[in-house]
């Protein structure tokens, strides 16, 4: 299953890029899941996720939790918390 | 209780007056007008600043607006909402986002506005980062605004019963 990722704000620049498509590879299926993995996928990854209890994400524009299931998303987006207002 | 609302995002300065006058002219029916305005400073924490850059995640930003917007309506009786946030390079001095909520009492109009702020601060998806002469620094969520937001979901139940 392929799923398109954004980046927000530091997480962006962490990982270098705004955005991505990968393939969820078996047996990541939850968002905290994904979160694991990218961690594992280089130094810049790493950097981003080192600290994944403070990063937000959504599925399709909704926010979820970490432990919600990736289920069918089609893009996936992880960011700091918000500072707008 | 029809609430006309606007949600925009946009790059270019707006007129915070003129968005509020907006939303009582040509209305009998209003007797109460609130507006909040929020505007970039020249300093933080001491040290000035050059400008503030607003990122934002377009599409989910407005969506996320709007779904507060319509529960600030369903909670109390507006009968008019205004939300306008910028994003990109705003320099100190400018109005960087505005909310106003209008209706028949000012006890709704405060309410929903403030229930508004709380939650564009923690639930938008807009980032600040604050540039100084020598560097740039994403700004930190504060933890007392994540308090704030939390103080409405407490009586949602109550205000849905009623």
């Amino acid at each position: 299953m392929t799923i398109k990722l954004r980046y927000f704000a530091w997480v962006r620049e962490r990982v270098g890029k705004p955005e991505e498509d990968i393939d969820v590879p078996a047996g990541v299926t939850t968002v905290g899941e994904l979160m694991t993995w990218l961690a594992s996928r280089g130094e810049e990854y790493a950097h981003a996720f080192a600290n994944p209890q403070i990063i937000r994400a959504a599925i399709d524009r909704i926010h979820v939790k970490p432990q919600n299931p990736i289920g069918k998303a089609s893009e996936i987006a992880f960011f700091p918390p918000m500072t707008g207002g | 209780m029809t609430a006309i609302s606007t949600v925009r995002l946009q790059r270019e300065p707006f007129d915070a007056a003129a968005e509020a006058k907006k939303l009582t002219r040509g209305r009998t029916d209003i007797g109460a007008l609130v507006t909040f305005t929020g505007i970039c400073r020249g300093s933080e924490s001491g040290e000035p600043i050059a400008a503030l850059t607003l990122e934002h995640y377009p599409g989910m930003a407005e969506a996320e607006i709007e779904r507060h917007v319509a529960e600030a309506a369903e909670r109390w009786p507006l009968l008019g909402v205004t939300v306008i946030h910028r994003h990109g390079r705003i320099m100190p001095g400018e109005d960087i986002m505005m909310v106003a909520t209008a209706s028949s009492h000012r006890e709704a109009a405060f309410a929903a506005a403030e229930f508004l702020m709380d939650y564009l601060k923690t639930r938008a998806p807009f980032w600040k980062q604050i540039e100084k002469a020598d560097e740039k620094i994403w700004v930190d969520a504060k933890a007392t605004d994540d308090v704030a937001a939390e103080r409405w979901a407490a009586p949602r139940g109550r205000h849905a019963a009623e």
